[in-house]
């Protein structure tokens, strides 16, 4: 894990349907930018020495007393450590409690003739296999270890009477989150490639990550 | 007589419960919460997923006749009945009641790396229109029960601590678990006739389902 926390930032463009994983140590800033609009980019953290102490979206939303995430958001882990804050954010709100797609939710959601299109949890797994061939320390990341997800970008109303819906995202061209961690994290990103939603106005688009600080 | 078993208050418990099974719970005192966990028996790699069983429902809580999905797109169980017209899913549990249902997860084999999102049975969070949640004392009251039929066979984990949003510094009530056949599934069954996202899940938890 020390070789990849000594790296110098990062700048790269994700495409739709494609994902990234990696470090970002304590104090270090990642920014996701929504290049073209109305992205979902879903994000798992995990603390960087001890990846069972990993996001909680529900702790999250508890300890604010708030169902979105904006600017001054702690994102808190299952044991109730904060992983990273958000910093900076010129959309306002973005999305926890939709979780990610996969082939099987979107058969739930969509229909039969999904099962095999591209979905975020295979992206998750696909990046998890990666991290587990090239980081040492013997500790092997499986679809056990994916909790529940942010959706930056993504706006996911609750209504007053229990109701849930999917909107429009209130993000455009240019728009950014940043996240600061607070530990050592492992930052783990499926760019969504979801086509059946609107949330994207079905048309997924690449995102940009910056990292800096580090 | 149907098998029972009281859970006191701030307290773990975990139960299987075979396909076609109904569990009741009911609220021993004012202001109780069962904070459950909830695992397919057969591989406990299929878990309760909050964020798909709300979103393919449209739903900011669970309630009637809601099913509960686990990520692998299958019915876990359906929302028979319920006294109460909300329960939280959206909060969590705190501390407290983690350390009790790791007690509990540690017993059956599962640890840290098994915990997902609660059904906070009895408990309710109101969210308002900016979507700030405030948590509702006193939500649900003696003798509020739930009952869930079990569409496949699962193993549940459940801990009465109070909801941890719940400023009562009182011990947490007692709640009542009964067992008893569900009996047959009509034509009309209101999971089975609720939303078209709903059936698909039935459907694919069904044991000769091919998916």
């Amino acid at each position: 894990m020390t070789g990849a926390l000594t790296t110098t930032g990062l700048d790269l463009v994700v495409p739709a349907g494609d994902g990234w994983i990696g470090e970002v140590p304590a104090g270090g800033l990642l920014r996701i930018v929504d290049l073209h609009g109305n992205q979902a980019v879903d994000t798992l953290l995990y603390d960087a020495h001890d990846y069972a102490n990993r996001y909680s979206a529900m702790d999250t939303v508890r300890a604010q007393a708030k169902v979105y995430l904006t600017t001054g958001s702690r994102l808190l882990s299952t044991g109730g450590d904060p992983l990273a804050t958000i910093v900076e954010d010129t959309v306002g709100r973005h999305d926890t409690l939709g979780g990610a797609c996969a082939k099987e939710s979107n058969v739930v959601r969509y229909g039969d003739h999904t099962r095999h299109q591209p979905a975020c949890r295979t992206t998750f797994l696909r990046q998890l296999a990666r991290w587990n061939r090239c980081a040492p320390g013997g500790f092997e990341l499986t679809v056990r270890d994916l909790g529940h997800n942010i959706n930056f970008f993504m706006n996911v109303p609750v209504t007053v009477e229990g109701g849930l819906s999917f909107e429009d995202g209130l993000s455009a061209p240019g728009k950014y989150v940043e996240l600061r961690a607070e530990r050592d994290i492992l930052v783990l990103v499926s760019n969504c490639p979801q086509v059946n939603n609107p949330c994207n106005g079905y048309d997924p688009t690449p995102v940009r990550l910056i990292g800096s600080g580090w | 007589m149907n098998p029972s078993h009281t859970v006191p208050g701030d307290a773990g418990w975990s139960l299987r419960l075979p396909r076609g099974y109904a569990l009741r719970l009911e609220c021993l005192g004012d202001g109780g919460n069962a904070s459950m966990l909830a695992y397919a028996a057969a591989d406990p790699i299929e878990r309760l997923n909050i964020p798909d069983t709300l979103k393919a429902q449209l739903s900011g809580c669970v309630r009637p006749p809601m099913v509960l999905m686990s990520g692998h797109g299958r019915a876990l169980c359906s929302v028979v009945s319920s006294t109460v017209d909300w329960h939280d899913a959206v909060t969590g549990y705190g501390p407290a009641a983690g350390g009790l249902l790791l007690d509990e997860l540690a017993t059956l084999g599962l640890g840290r790396r098994d915990v997902h999102a609660t059904v906070n049975w009895f408990s309710k969070v109101a969210p308002d229109a900016a979507g700030g949640l405030g948590f509702v004392p006193g939500h649900a009251r003696t003798g509020d029960s739930v009952t869930l039929r079990a569409e496949q066979d699962l193993l549940l984990v459940l801990c009465t601590a109070r909801h941890p949003l719940d400023p009562d510094p009182e011990p947490a009530p007692a709640v009542r678990a009964t067992v008893s056949p569900a009996g047959p599934v009509s034509d009309t069954d209101p999971s089975w006739t609720f939303r078209a996202e709903t059936i698909r899940a039935l459907r694919a938890a069904a044991p000769v389902a091919v998916a």
